[in-house]
């Protein structure tokens, strides 16, 4: 059953790699405008949750509904399409592309999904503004700091207004100071277009920026809210 | 803390009454837990007595008498000397939830839980400390991040034990 309310929402989730099960049985759910922070030590299954979510890979089995579509039974061109027009990714390294300028690389999910040039780079202007790294518009991402590079992904991943934000690790190759800017700016934006946000972490300093967290443990999902809901 | 410092500290840069002295102390230090009239006026008079610092001058008015007081040699030498002792840091040797856990794990709990649950209250503390630094000036993020490390430390210890709870639970039944 699909939490009422929910955005997104995992069910009965199972996932094995060879003789390793990765999820037991795991259970998700994120509102709108939410961050969720997703904990739980190493090898405990939390990015394999996150990608389950994500539509990146099919659960073994178990359901995965997004408003009111169960992304298990979609066909991957089909989760492809999601991915590019719904969701949003950060990840620890900025995973930007090398050749482009950061003003491009922002303007590029804005293009695959049908804006002309012009319009796609005075939006992804505007977003590099917003993570406050506009200077860097004319750089590639081998040319400025790791802070920027990071904010830059963080404009690229908000750009096109996805209503579910993925983050794994996103400060993870940050300092504090930086770390804890790109928190509050991918939050701040995140609350302000209604967006969820599935955030995956160690730190628990990261943690605290969202409005309640899920551990992950053995596959298996502790959500301490769950029983007061 | 050592409001005595503290408020000898304030007056070095100029004499105050006891009711300024009291204003500067919240507004600096005294977030959660402002002074008392009173212990700034138990204070003022054993720095007094102590030579620290001296009254600079009365003001008579309807109410009771308003002193103003003044930092002496003796008490910038006193402010100087505290300033460059080290603090002594915590030994945390003496920890409720080691005893908890362990006392869970003697009769038979749910040790593992009773992480969980300290767990996500540690979280909702450094949420609402988030929260503040948010929306806060630099003296705020300095002393909410001074918080959010311990608590931070706190749930590397929690994460730790609960990694080692079977060892754990051997040890204490062995």
């Amino acid at each position: 059953m699909t939490p009422e309310g929910s955005l997104l929402a995992a069910s009965d989730l199972h996932k094995t790699y060879g003789a390793t099960p990765a999820l037991d049985g795991a259970e998700f759910s994120v509102h709108p405008g939410e961050v969720v922070a997703v904990l739980g030590p190493s090898g405990s299954g939390k990015s394999t949750l996150l990608h389950c979510l994500a539509g990146i890979i099919r659960p073994d089995r178990g359901t995965v509904r997004y408003a009111d579509r169960d992304l298990t039974t979609m066909s991957d061109a089909d989760r492809s399409a999601l991915r590019r027009t719904d969701f949003g990714f950060v990840f620890q390294f900025g995973q930007l592309v090398p050749e482009l300028t950061c003003l491009e690389n922002v303007a590029l999910p804005l293009r695959l999904n049908g804006a002309r040039r012009k319009e796609a780079e005075r939006q992804a202007r505007e977003w590099l503004e917003r993570l406050e790294v506009e200077e860097v518009h004319r750089q590639r991402p081998g040319e400025v700091s790791g802070g920027q590079g990071q904010r830059v992904a963080v404009a690229r991943a908000l750009a096109t207004r996805p209503r579910v934000i993925f983050a794994d690790e996103p400060t993870g190759a940050l300092d504090s100071l930086n770390g804890e800017r790109v928190m509050t700016l991918l939050t701040d934006a995140a609350r302000e277009t209604r967006a969820a946000v599935v955030l995956v972490t160690h730190e628990t300093r990261v943690a605290a920026y969202s409005d309640r967290e899920i551990t992950v443990r053995d596959g298996k999902v502790k959500d301490l809210l769950a029983g007061l809901r | 803390m050592s409001i005595g410092h503290t408020l000898l500290g304030l007056l070095e840069s100029g004499p105050r009454h006891g009711y300024d002295l009291k204003r500067a102390f919240d507004e600096h230090f005294g977030h959660d837990r402002p002074l008392h009239y009173g212990q700034v006026y138990s204070t003022m008079s054993r720095l007094l007595k102590n030579g620290l610092v001296e009254v600079d001058g009365v003001e008579a008015g309807a109410g009771p008498e308003r002193k103003r007081y003044a930092i002496t040699d003796a008490g910038v030498t006193d402010v100087g000397q505290w300033l460059s002792r080290p603090e002594k840091p915590e030994p945390y040797l003496q920890s409720t939830l080691y005893t908890k856990v362990v006392l869970a794990l003697m009769t038979g709990r749910d040790a593992a839980e009773l992480l969980d649950t300290q767990r996500a209250e540690h979280l909702r503390l450094m949420r609402g400390l988030t929260e503040r630094k948010r929306q806060g000036d630099l003296a705020d993020q300095l002393i909410c991040d001074h918080a959010l490390f311990h608590l931070e430390a706190d749930l590397r210890w929690l994460e730790l034990t609960a990694a080692r709870l079977d060892g754990l639970a051997q040890t204490v039944h062995g």
